[in-house]
Parts: C-alpha cells; sequence; structure tokens
C-alpha cells in the first residue's frame, strides 16, 4: 500500500516537474524572433524601457531582452558577443570600443543629463556653484562623504572625469569619499542612508523612491549631458549576432515614432530625456 | 543433479582483532546432514566461527573450502542474525527481497512470499511494516526470508535469545521442517535445553577453538572433558 | 517599521490580485529550481549513497572534498559558469548565457555537493543497520545502492528539501548567468535585487515574502508527503 502510494507520489511529481521544465522552454520556442541587448543601469532605471519595449514589440514582433548592467561590463558583454547590441553612455568607452572592431558603428539616439545630490542642508554649499567642476571642489574641501559608483559605469566614468577637470585624483582622496562598486540604485540607497553627496541621472534620481533626506542640490551644466549612444556588436567576430534584427531595432528607435515617445516621456511632470537622432 | 556444497572444510582458521585472537585455529569439516549446534560461554567465539563458515568475517589465518565454488557456495547458504535485521519495507517486501536479488519470475515471488507468510502465521500482516513486528514476528520473518531461496546451508546465530517460549516453539518447528527437507543447519546458542531438543551433533566452543564434538546422544548423555561438564551443569567456564 | 508594513501590503495585493508579472516569476522561480534539484538528486543521491557504501583508499577525502564543495560560493560558481558559457568562452557556441538553462546549471553544481553530502550522512546509518543482511545475501554494489536510497527515501527527501531551500534562496550566481532578464531570466531573488536598486523596497520586500512563502509551502508539501508515506510505518 505505502510502497503503491509513494510510488503514484513519486511519478506525479516527476510529471509535475517535467510539465514545469517544457512550460519553462515552450515560451522560448514560441517567441519568433529576440535579441539581446546590454543597457546602462540609468537608462532602465529611467522607465523608458518599459514604454519602448512594448512598442517594439507590437511594431517589429520583436522581443528586446535586456541586460541591464553597467556601460563597463556592457562593452564587454558586446566584446564577447554575448549580447547582439549595446546602448550606453559613455563616449570615450565607445570610442574605444569600436576602435577595437568590436562594434560596426555608433549611433546616437539621446541625451539626459546627470545632476548632483547631496543632504538637503548642503554642508559644502553646492547649490550656489556655478559649473559642475566648482561643486564637486566645494565637497572636496568640505570633506564631505560623497558615494561614488566605483563600478565602471558611464556614470562613474563621468564622474571621475568631472575630478579630472577639477585637477584632483579621486585615488588620494580620504575617507569621506565611498566607492561602493554597485548600480545606480544600490549606490543611492548608501547615499541616503550616510546622508551623503552623489551623482547620479536625473532619471535614476526621480524614480528613486528612497531618497530619505536628499535633496537635488545642483544641475544645469551642459558638461553634465549624457549622450546615450547605439553600438551593433560586430558580426565579423559573432557570426551568431542577430545583424537583420539589430538594423530593424536601430532604424526604428531613430524613428519619428521614438522619438516622440522619447521626448513626451515625463516623470512627475519632468521631462528626461533629449531625442537626437541623426536621420 | 545439483552438486553437493558440503563437505565445508575449516584449515587452521584464525580471527584477530588487534592483538586479540577471538577465534581458533580452528579445524572442523561440516558434512552429512542435519542440525549442528554451537554451544560455548559468553565470547567463546560463536558468532565469529558462524561468520566466518558464512564469509561475513575475514580470516587472519587459514583457509575454507566447499565442494564447488566459493561464489556457488555462498549463493546457496543463508543466515539469520542474534538481532533480526528487517528492511523498511513490508513483510511481503521483505519475503519477496531475497527472491528479486536472483531475478526471479514476479509469479514464483508471488507464490512463494505468500506461502512463506501462511507458514510464519503473518499472512494477515502480509503488508505491515516489518520494522513494526514484534520482536518474535520479526524473527519468525528472518528465518523465513533466509529460507525462502531454500539454502542447502543455514547459519543461525542464537535465533532464540530474546524471545518468548511460544515463539521459540515456532522458530524450532521451522527449523526441524527445514532440516527434515534437506537444509543443513548450523545454529549457534546457550540454550542447553534448546540444543538438546535440536541438535544431530554439537560442537563446544571454549576461548576460540573447538573444545569438543560428537554425536548429540553421547555429548549430551557423555561429555568426554570435564569443562563441557562444567558448562552442562551451569558453572562458569574459563 | 513602515516600510515592513509596506512590504506585507505590497506582497498581499501582488497576491491577492495574482499579479501577472510575479505569477510569471515565481512560477519561473519553481521552475529553474526544481529542474535543477531533479538533476541535482539524479547525481547526488547515487553518488551519497555509494560513497556510504564503497570502502576505498580516498573514501575520506572524497567525503571531505563533498563537504566543503557544499560551501562554494555561488557568485564564484556564477562566475566560472558565465566564463565557461560566454561566447568567447568554451561552450560559447551552445548559445546558453543569459538563459534559464544557464541558471540551471549553475544551480546544479551548487546545491548537488549538499544533497549528495546530507545523502552520505543519511545513508551511512541505513548502511550500517543493514551491512551484515545485505552482505549475507550476496548483493552487488548496484543492488545495494537501490535498495539503501529505496528504503531511505524519506530521509532523501529530507536531502532534496535542503537542496531547494538553497536553490530557491541564491541570489549571486544567477544573477551573474541568467542576467535577470525581464520575462526571460528574471526569477524572484534578482526581482528583488532588482527592486531593492530601485530604492522600492515595498515591492523587494512583498516579493521577498512570496518567496519565503514558496519555501514554506514546498517544505509543508514534503512534509506532509513525509507524513503520509509513515502511516502504518513504524
Amino acid at each position: 500500500m505505502s510502497r503503491l502510494s509513494f510510488a503514484r507520489t513519486f511519478v506525479r511529481v516527476v510529471l509535475l516537474s517535467v510539465s514545469l521544465v517544457s512550460g519553462l522552454f515552450a515560451p522560448a520556442l514560441a517567441r519568433a524572433e529576440s535579441l539581446k541587448m546590454a543597457v546602462t543601469t540609468s537608462f532602465n532605471n529611467s522607465g523608458l524601457s518599459d514604454i519602448l519595449l512594448p512598442e517594439i514589440k507590437k511594431d517589429l514582433g520583436l522581443d528586446v531582452q535586456l541586460l541591464i548592467v553597467g556601460t563597463g561590463q556592457a562593452l564587454r558583454l558586446g566584446q564577447a558577443g554575448d549580447v547582439d547590441a549595446v546602448l550606453v553612455h559613455s563616449r570615450a568607452a565607445e570610442e574605444a570600443f569600436l576602435a577595437a572592431g568590436y562594434g560596426t558603428h555608433r549611433r546616437e539616439i539621446m541625451y539626459n543629463d546627470f545632476v548632483l545630490i547631496g543632504p538637503k542642508s548642503d554642508p559644502a554649499g553646492i547649490a550656489g556653484a556655478k559649473t559642475a567642476v566648482e561643486a564637486l571642489k566645494k565637497i572636496a574641501a568640505a570633506k564631505v562623504p560623497f558615494v561614488s559608483r566605483g563600478d565602471d559605469s558611464g556614470t562613474n566614468k563621468k564622474e571621475l572625469s568631472l575630478w579630472k577637470s577639477a585637477g584632483m585624483d579621486s585615488s588620494g582622496f580620504g575617507s569621506w569619499y565611498r566607492a561602493v562598486g554597485a548600480g545606480m540604485g544600490a549606490s543611492l540607497n548608501t547615499a541616503s542612508g550616510m546622508n551623503a553627496y552623489i551623482m547620479s541621472d536625473r532619471a535614476s534620481w526621480l524614480k528613486f523612491a528612497n531618497k530619505g533626506d536628499l535633496k537635488l542640490l545642483y544641475a544645469g551644466d551642459p558638461v553634465l549631458f549624457n549622450q546615450y549612444a547605439f553600438i551593433p556588436v560586430n558580426p565579423k567576430l559573432h557570426p551568431q549576432v542577430k545583424t537583420d534584427l539589430v538594423a530593424k531595432l536601430e532604424t526604428w528607435l531613430t524613428s519619428e515614432k521614438a522619438e516622440k515617445i522619447i521626448n513626451d516621456y515625463k516623470i512627475n511632470g519632468e521631462k528626461l530625456f533629449v531625442f537626437n537622432a541623426k536621420r | 543433479m545439483v552438486s553437493p556444497l558440503l563437505p565445508l572444510r575449516i584449515e587452521g582458521a584464525v580471527v584477530r582483532r588487534g592483538a586479540r585472537v577471538l577465534l581458533g585455529p580452528v579445524d572442523l569439516t561440516i558434512e552429512g546432514s542435519g542440525l549442528t549446534v554451537v554451544l560455548g560461554p559468553n565470547g567463546a567465539g560463536k558468532t565469529s566461527l558462524l561468520k566466518v563458515m558464512h564469509g561475513l568475517e575475514r580470516l587472519s589465518e587459514g583457509r575454507i573450502s566447499h565442494a564447488v565454488d566459493l561464489a556457488e557456495a555462498r549463493r546457496r547458504e543463508a543466515y539469520v542474525f542474534q538481532t533480526p535485521i528487517m528492511l523498511r519495507r513490508s513483510v511481503r517486501q521483505n519475503l519477496a527481497y531475497p527472491l528479486q536479488l536472483i531475478g526471479r519470475p514476479a509469479e514464483e515471488i508471488r507464490v512463494e512470499t505468500r506461502k512463506w507468510a501462511d507458514r510464519i502465521g503473518l499472512a494477515r500482516s502480509i503488508e505491515t511494516q516489518a520494522p513494526r513486528l514484534s520482536g518474535g514476528e520479526k524473527q519468525k520473518l528472518a528465518l523465513a526470508r533466509a529460507l525462502i531461496r531454500k539454502p542447502d546451508l543455514l547459519f543461525l546465530d542464537e535465533p532464540c535469545a530474546n524471545l518468548d517460549g511460544h515463539a521459540t516453539r515456532e522458530i524450532e518447528e521451522l527449523l526441524l521442517a527445514a532440516r527434515d527437507s534437506g537444509t543443513r543447519i548450523i545454529m549457534a546458542t546457550h540454550d542447553l535445553a534448546q540444543a538438546k531438543r535440536l541438535a544431530t551433533d554439537a560442537i563446544f566452543l571454549l576461548n576460540g577453538a573447538v573444545h569438543e564434538r560428537g554425536d548429540a546422544n553421547s555429548f549430551f548423555d557423555a561429555p568426554k572433558t570435564s569443562e563441557t561438564r562444567s558448562f552442562f551443569k551451569g558453572d562458569i567456564v574459563v | 517599521m513602515s516600510d515592513i508594513f509596506n512590504g506585507l501590503a505590497a506582497a498581499f495585493w501582488l497576491i491577492v490580485t495574482l499579479d501577472a508579472n510575479l505569477v510569471e516569476i515565481s512560477l519561473r522561480s519553481l521552475q529553474v529550481t526544481l529542474s535543477a534539484l531533479a538533476i541535482a538528486c539524479v547525481f547526488a543521491f547515487p553518488l551519497g549513497t555509494w560513497l556510504a557504501v564503497q570502502r576505498f583508499r580516498l573514501r575520506r577525502t572524497a567525503i571531505a572534498t563533498l563537504n566543503a564543495l557544499m560551501g562554494l560560493p555561488p557568485v564564484v560558481v556564477g562566475l566560472v559558469v558565465y566564463i565557461l558559457l560566454s561566447r568567447s568562452g568554451p561552450f560559447g557556441v551552445l548559445g546558453l548565457l543569459f538563459t534559464p538553462t544557464a541558471m540551471i546549471i549553475a544551480q546544479v553544481i551548487i546545491i548537488t555537493p549538499l544533497v549528495a553530502s546530507i545523502t552520505h550522512q543519511a545513508m551511512r546509518d541505513l548502511w550500517a543497520e543493514y551491512h551484515d543482511l545485505l552482505i549475507s545475501l550476496k548483493t552487488t554494489k548496484m543492488q545495494r545502492i537501490r535498495t539503501l536510497i529505496w528504503d531511505g527515501r524519506r530521509t532523501l527527501l529530507t536531502a532534496a528539501l535542503a537542496g531547494f531551500g538553497r536553490a530557491i534562496g541564491e541570489v549571486g550566481a544567477i544573477m551573474i548567468v541568467g542576467g535577470n532578464i525581464d520575462h526571460a531570466t528574471r526569477v524572484l531573488t534578482t526581482a528583488i535585487a532588482l527592486e531593492t536598486g530601485k530604492g522600492d523596497f515595498a515591492l523587494a520586500l512583498g516579493l521577498g515574502f512570496v518567496l519565503i512563502a514558496l519555501a514554506l509551502a514546498v517544505s509543508i508539501v514534503s512534509h506532509w508527503l513525509s507524513q503520509t508515506e509513515r502511516e502504518g510505518r513504524w
């Protein structure tokens, strides 16, 4: 009796797992076309992808699978051929990527901007700064806590380049400078917890739900503009790359429809992105 | 005609555990038919002797030989342990297990398990989980499981050590039936009355060595050595 | 405090409204973990039992290694699987990186030593009980392993459950090899990491409660199964 019932239970469990597993692969088979694109955390955090992807699916019948990583890792994924295209924002790194032959070309799509966030009391007094560099100099002079992404992302690269413009080397900073080695959201969480200054893209900041005592203190310097570019991975190096689909996607992203969606996208009534692709 | 398993010869057998000698040296021949009891005080080496004969205990010295090759001999032997080992399965599955191991057809297994369950009075508890049986039922089941392959040679290590009179009698009846149908039986016991009831011949072990051996009649009525006599009287033998 | 309350409320709403995303993510979590568990058990049960039954010179070393492998850091497993499956790695042609299959592979590596080690401990005791009988009956190695697995199946359920618990709550490895792609490789744990990243603690906690509930449910079901199994037993 018990042996029988056990056998029956066992068979049931096996059948259940088999059906679960087959259920797992069935949708993947049913899906006609998909491609993988590495995008930056800031792009995904903006929420724009949640609007763009369903439209792409509707117009092209294409599933764009997003790998959300920092710019550094996004380019590594492209270099290894693990994705079909990248959408990133760090011009110098993108050009090095193209120069090495990992991508076919670079197509600018849109830009948003970086902002400086800090405690409401603004102990370093950056709110009145004239330029972004001046604001950073004030933070360094006051030695107030500053959280850096420290993850080789586009945002991180931009921040480091600004310190350089200010004539300072971030590796020589004292303990007030905290490189956390994390994504934008996690870094914002850290800054919120420590009540520290941090540089963020505007979209991540607006979407961020755990603001605590933090406030947007400085923005607007053109040096803080953040250009997003689309780079298809080179099919000569990686023949499995879905070049046709990538080309379709690029055409769509630079279309008038995409322009409208991107320019109209707002969080809390604030416009985030400016479409600037050349057709 | 199957070639006979016996005689079983033991020559110069010694079992050591570290520096301690558990058994031996023993020279012994088992042949013919009937039921041999192995007697002796605790620690005399009864269990070791049975295990050596069945190949459960490795010899430190000496050798064992059968009339057939070793693998064939082992297939035709069975062993019942002092504490019955029950598989965590039903009575029926415990009985079927030795037959399943040697790939007997399902129909034969079905018939045999039913027959043996009947014989040991467990037909109505055939689907009971064996570990839930009483001590006596467990030992009867262990014996039936040993007999189900119809062994030529059966070893029993104090099978009735922890049983009441009723269960003991049932076990003895099964043993006599097996003996009469041609199974050669070697049984260790320290129950002198039981030995007298069942034995056709007897071996008296003392300090790991065969001290005395003889036919049941002469052995029990006129033991040759003083140690055997004191053992029969219930004295402590050293 | 209010975060926890909001989390509970979020979890409650996600569940009562049968949020489509939540259902999809939870099912994928179960699919990945149960597949990995099934594969791991196929290897681990016989391996653990064999280690209990077989005497050989390096047995102690093998068991010690197995126990050490239980502590494999998932992140490192994830990284190694990632490198192996990357297009530029040795198994790149299979195109498995960032698929549920890659996640299953990583989880199999993580939980097989755990399941095998627990199996070994349980089987060692059962083998001690059965040893004399199975030797006397002249069983082959295979017969011994099969007998022990069958008769020890209830303890194997415990071993499988431990494997399930480790796999379902794992995030480091599957984040790396799965990529946390929405509608493709996002599971409960990676979704929690993502929502935490967005600072949306309520949703993250809500998903967390669902994860805990799932683990509890599976644990209760297996416990119940073993109870049924025990009926009519000692």
